[in-house]
């Protein structure tokens, strides 16, 4: 059998690329998609411990991560659209409206 | 090596690479295309943990519908300019990868100190409570009410997305 700590620390890893991801690129959808990628790895330490301890809760919770995550793409895809029709960029670095 | 650690490490692989190979693509078509690859793998490791219903959730939900949206808007941008998606790396990026390493090597040093370092067998009935019929029983009696309340959130979210798309901002 893999013991747990493989699937956690699988997760781990995904979890900070997403970060790393998210930090280093300058385009909004990538960052974007580092987000569910950092939702995801999050979902896969909830299914293995749900697994390994033999409690539902976890995959539930899995569930409504899922609901949520879809629920934030569609609006901040739409969010994305709203900026490009602006400022005719996705790049984070020239969307500077809330900036100080 | 047994069979099923054979088959996690195969799938890890294929997770950890598509998800570095997501990060360093140019072009956003190409990095959503890895992203599916990588909830493919997911789904499949989810497989070898039993949960069969979050398995094909993870493949209709967001390798099918997040995914597709992804793309749709990607190709609706039309983000295809080689000079318009050129990012800068500076001394930030090296930063933000001495960052991203700290951060996995304090996850490792978590993990080592936890009492998951001796968890090696699934629960006995792991492979029963990945069924729909248990998630569905469970869905409906205990979580009944978050269940009902995921309506408004997406009810919000679809009128959320209308009105934003909609009207032009303004500034």
């Amino acid at each position: 059998m893999v013991p747990l700590n493989y699937y956690l620390l699988l997760s781990a890893f995904m979890f900070s690329i997403g970060v790393l991801g998210v930090v280093v690129r300058r385009n909004a959808i990538i960052v974007f998609m580092c987000i569910e990628l950092m939702l995801n790895s999050v979902n896969l330490t909830l299914v293995a411990l749900s697994a390994y301890i033999g409690d539902p809760t976890g995959q539930m919770l899995v569930f409504f991560v899922m609901v949520v995550a879809a629920a934030e793409a569609a609006v901040g895809l739409t969010i994305i659209i709203a900026l490009f029709r602006n400022k005719q960029t996705v790049n984070i670095d020239e969307i500077n409206l809330l900036k100080w | 090596m047994t069979f099923a650690l054979a088959v996690f490490c195969l799938l890890a692989a294929v997770s950890v690479v598509s998800a570095v190979l997501m990060i360093i693509q140019r072009n956003p078509v190409n990095s959503a295309l890895y992203l599916i690859l990588n909830f493919f793998s997911l789904a499949a490791l989810y497989l070898t943990l039993h949960a069969q219903f979050i398995a094909i959730v993870q493949i209709f939900v967001y390798a099918g519908a997040i995914m597709v949206l992804f793309l749709f808007v990607i190709m609706l941008l039309n983000l295809g300019d080689d000079k318009r998606l050129r990012e800068h790396l500076g001394p930030k990026t090296y930063l933000a990868v001495a960052l991203a390493i700290g951060l996995v090597l304090e996850f490792g040093y978590i993990f080592s100190k936890s009492r998951a370092e001796d968890v090696t067998t699934q629960a006995s009935n792991a492979a029963q409570i990945g069924t729909v019929e248990f998630l569905g029983q469970v869905l409906f009696t205990k979580f009944l009410f978050p269940f009902e309340m995921t309506s408004f959130l997406l009810l919000a979210a679809i009128v959320g997305a209308v009105v934003l798309a909609k009207k032009k901002l303004q500034h």
